[in-house]
């Protein structure tokens, strides 16, 4: 009998393997951007302004997705705007979880007043809107991929600190560490030997999504022209641009847009699977 | 006439072939007390629920009829089946901590079927309320009915839930197990309340047990179930001077008598088991030819 | 027992508020760049420069500021604007009801459409359909306000354009309210021709706003009631005649929508800094929009002024479902 649950599971498999299929497809395009883009991004060429993109009337062969109001190659662009959004998911995403992770370890593990510093820090966080934030952090700082990644770290440590906090609290009332402490381990070393292992498959689940909300976050700032730089191309860019002539060339707003959604689906899809290939309780 | 009237009833495991009850019939009259008893897994509490139209999801029948006060309940459409029970039967639950919803006043849960199924205006709803509340000897029912029951304790719960189930005058109240879940001294009370109020209310009472004791004192007939198949079906006092299966008088033995608590028990013999077991079969095979 | 609640939780939310001041002052005083030479004329003298930054406090040592800052803002006072030379105050609360009203209509999408989601995912469980809506809701989910922003954008702002996907009000009707609750003010003056026009403009950015947050009740609330389902008072319910939505709506959504509830608060705050960046979007002119416009224009004052506010909403919001949980639940109330 096919009931609901099947259907979730059964898709469960396809949605895993097309979001990495994704993420794949994009790390290549992004690594070999320099390669296969068929025009320089930053060519401007009044002369080829608006093309559309290659099924319509009016198109050009070597501009597949068409151009936007300055003649700008929006495949190349994409490919390259790639490139910016992987970087950042990866620093970023990487930086926030360490960061994040090991104040969480502390604030759960060793508790005390390293634990009420930690979640009085994580209580104000929650106050601020993160988005706000980081348009104030970048404002501060000026524009530049440091000031990005910085900003992604500064609103977004506080999701890793607070489930692997939780996490590490309960691990550490196991019986388990009750014994390597009994044996006369050190703190640390319990810390590192026995707990560490055991949230170290949340934090890879926290890690995927974080990239994903890295991705979004840079095409924000990119959005207000608060990101990298305002020459190189970034999806967020695009997409400010595309948002001011969608009348005149919708393709300068949808294909970016269609790469910015898949990227963070796709990273949120694998997150979720890592979850519950990870959790057996959920299965 | 029996008042409850099952005939051939089979309900299996969905997505099986795996029979919870096989081939079950059962008359209980307008005013009988009938106990359904077995083991574990047994299927007696299946019957009740089948009646009332409450299987588990898992559970499904497959054949066999139910006719409650002469209307076949499996040939009705849903909605006219469910307003049918709600009007003509009821439960006495067994965990009494559970079966009250902890959101809402007492009131409105014994009123609530006499407003929406039966019709009544709330005033006489819930004057009847406080009226069967006095019935089952609740002190200050007025009290108890603003009350959530989180406030009450279980006895009480059990009290306002048995009240409950005779606020509407049911013909038929299925107890599914009803005390198993309480403290043993307040077991006996509430025992002697659901006989009370069956003899007064004069309901058919299907009484669902494991504890042939409870049966000898309050039943007028008893149904004795293996392995969702009928063992044996007889009057209370001949069963208990003769019970005829050997299956019954293996668990007429394994029983403690109030009458002489610290007598031997014997357990049910393995060659009993295999007997029962055989029969079970006997019937499957029947069945799936 | 529920006073000394309250207490501990105002006492926690005025530390809270006091954190968030110290890192928004730390924050803007580590910008680089002199504030107040940007708002002279190059001409400007050393005097003047002096006599400006007294103005603003500038000269003072930075705890000192601080006092001072924070002293002010406790007595309603957030500084002048450095663009607009307004009292910080005044801009801010003008803005602050669009955004209000913004993430107000935003909740009651939200809750209506997971609500819907949970109750038929609930009364069709166990079949294709429920499996559907999982996985439609699991997408929601995923994709976070500003994307479904510029999907509906698109949707609904080019291909179909039956909204106005820009403003929060049509110019030529603006002069007509006498409040900046422009929603709240039509509906009391049974102005309908008003209430149209803002809804027309205001839907689609509720919307995106409202998606995830309502993918997050439907999953959540589903799931509670599928459990409550499973229960005995449930089950009784139906030996008394009652039919399965009202099972599902009476009995068991009560008890269900408990564990939600707190859920919606956590999520609530989420969506309404949310309402920055959409209100960008869609150029809505609220706190959000006007936050952005701030940080380009490195007008400091008000941008603190901006986020103490959406700070205080944000705890303000935290405390009210803190104490509205235990209101509501009458265990925790009779305990």
């Amino acid at each position: 009998m096919l009931d609901g649950r099947s259907l979730v599971k059964r898709t469960a498999g396809l949605r895993l393997w097309l979001s990495a299929g994704w993420i794949a497809a994009l790390v290549i395009g992004a690594v070999f951007a320099p390669w296969i883009a068929p025009q320089d991004p930053l060519m401007q060429d009044l002369f080829t302004s608006r093309l559309p993109p290659f099924w319509m009337d009016g198109a050009e062969p070597g501009y597949w997705l068409g151009t936007d109001s300055l003649g700008r190659d929006v495949l190349s662009r994409i490919l390259y705007g790639g490139r910016v959004a992987l970087i950042v998911a990866l620093i970023a995403g990487t930086a926030t979880a360490l960061i994040g992770a090991t104040l969480g370890l502390i604030a759960g593990y060793f508790r005390g007043w390293a634990d009420m510093v930690i979640s009085r820090l994580v209580d104000i966080w929650m106050a601020f809107p993160p988005v706000l934030f980081a348009i104030l952090l970048i404002a501060v700082m000026g524009t530049g991929l440091t000031s990005v990644v910085v900003a992604i770290i500064v609103i977004d440590w506080t999701r890793f600190a607070r489930v692997v906090r939780a996490e590490a609290m309960a691990q550490g009332a196991m019986d388990y560490v009750a014994s390597a402490q009994v044996a006369g381990r050190g703190r640390m070393s319990t810390l590192l030997t026995e707990i560490l292992p055991n949230v170290l498959s949340t934090i890879a689940v926290l890690l995927t999504l974080e990239m994903g909300i890295a991705v979004i976050v840079e095409a924000i700032l990119s959005f207000v022209n608060l990101s990298v730089s305002t020459d190189d191309p970034t999806w967020g860019g695009m997409i400010a641009e595309g948002r001011l002539s969608i009348h005149q060339a919708w393709w300068v707003l949808v294909f970016p847009l269609v790469a910015l959604f898949l990227t963070v689906l796709s990273f949120s899809q694998l997150g979720e699977g890592l979850k519950d290939r990870f959790d057996p309780v959920l299965n | 006439m029996s008042y409850l009237r099952i005939r051939d009833l089979s309900v299996v495991l969905r997505g099986t072939r795996h029979r919870l009850l096989r081939d079950v019939s059962l008359d209980v009259s307008a005013t009988e007390v009938m106990g359904l008893v077995g083991e574990s897994g047994a299927g007696k509490s299946m019957i009740g629920k089948a009646v009332l139209g409450i299987l588990p999801r898992s559970a499904r029948i497959v054949s066999g009829s139910i006719e409650l006060d002469g209307v076949d309940l499996l040939t009705l459409p849903p909605r006219k089946r469910r307003t049918l029970v709600g009007r003509k039967a009821a439960l006495i639950p067994q965990d009494p901590l559970t079966a009250l919803n902890p959101a809402r006043r007492i009131e409105p849960q014994i009123t609530d079927r006499l407003v929406d199924i039966l019709g009544w205006d709330r005033a006489r709803a819930r004057t009847r309320a406080a009226e069967i509340l006095h019935d089952v000897h609740i002190p200050q029912p007025d009290r108890v009915l603003r009350a959530y029951p989180h406030e009450l304790s279980g006895g009480m719960r059990q009290r306002v839930l048995i009240a409950s189930a005779f606020a509407a005058e049911p013909r038929l109240i299925v107890a599914d197990e009803p005390t198993t879940a309480l403290d043993v001294t307040v077991q006996k009370q509430i025992l002697k309340l659901i006989f009370e109020m069956q003899a007064r209310h004069e309901t058919a009472l299907l009484f669902v047990t494991h504890d042939l004791g409870v049966v000898s004192k309050i039943c007028q007939r008893l149904t004795v179930l293996y392995g969702g198949l009928v063992m044996e079906e007889a009057e209370v006092g001949a069963f208990f001077d003769a019970p005829q299966h050997p299956y019954s008088r293996a668990l007429l033995a394994a029983t403690p008598r109030h009458t002489d608590p610290d007598a031997d028990l014997t357990p049910v013999p393995d060659a009993v088991i295999a007997e029962a077991r055989r029969a079970v079969a006997e019937a499957d095979l029947r069945w799936h030819t | 027992m529920f006073l000394r609640r309250l207490l501990s939780r105002i006492a926690t939310t005025l530390v809270t508020l006091f954190g968030v001041a110290v890192i928004v002052f730390a924050v803007i005083r580590i910008v680089p760049g002199d504030p107040v030479a940007m708002m002279l004329p190059p001409g400007a003298t050393e005097a003047d420069i002096a006599r400006l930054q007294a103005f603003y406090g500038l000269d003072k040592s930075i705890p000192e500021q601080f006092f001072i800052w924070l002293g002010g803002v406790v007595q309603g006072d957030f500084g002048t604007s450095i663009t607009t030379r307004q009292p910080v105050l005044g801009l801010v609360l003008s803005r602050l009801p669009a955004t209000l009203e913004l993430s107000v209509m935003a909740l009651v999408i939200a809750v209506a459409l997971g609500g819907l989601v949970a109750l038929t995912g609930t009364r069709l469980r166990y079949t294709r359909t429920e499996g559907a809506l999982d996985v439609a809701n699991g997408m929601a989910l995923s994709v976070p306000d500003f994307l479904w922003g510029l999907v509906l954008i698109l949707l609904f702002g080019v291909l179909w354009p039956v909204f106005t996907i820009s403003g929060r009000v049509s110019p030529n009707l603006a002069p007509e309210f006498a409040t900046s609750f422009f929603l709240f003010e039509s509906v009391v003056r049974l102005r309908f021709d008003l209430w149209l026009d803002l809804v027309q403009h205001m839907l689609m950015p509720a919307l995106a706003l409202a998606i995830p947050l309502a993918a997050i009740i439907g999953q959540l609330l589903k799931q509670s009631l599928k459990e409550t389902m499973h229960l005995d008072y449930v089950t009784l319910a139906r030996t008394k005649g009652y039919s399965e939505n009202h099972v599902i709506l009476r009995e068991a959504l009560r008890n269900a929508v408990l564990p939600t509830l707190t859920l919606i608060g956590v999520q609530f705050t989420f969506l309404i800094g949310g309402t920055v960046i959409i209100e960008r979007l869609f150029s809505y002119e609220g706190l959000g929009n006007m936050a952005i416009d701030a940080v380009i224009n490195r007008d400091l004052p008000l941008i603190q002024g901006i986020v103490l506010l959406f700070a205080l909403l944000f705890t303000m919001v935290n405390l009210a479902v803190d104490l509205l949980y235990a209101v509501l639940n009458p265990r925790l109330r009779h305990a």
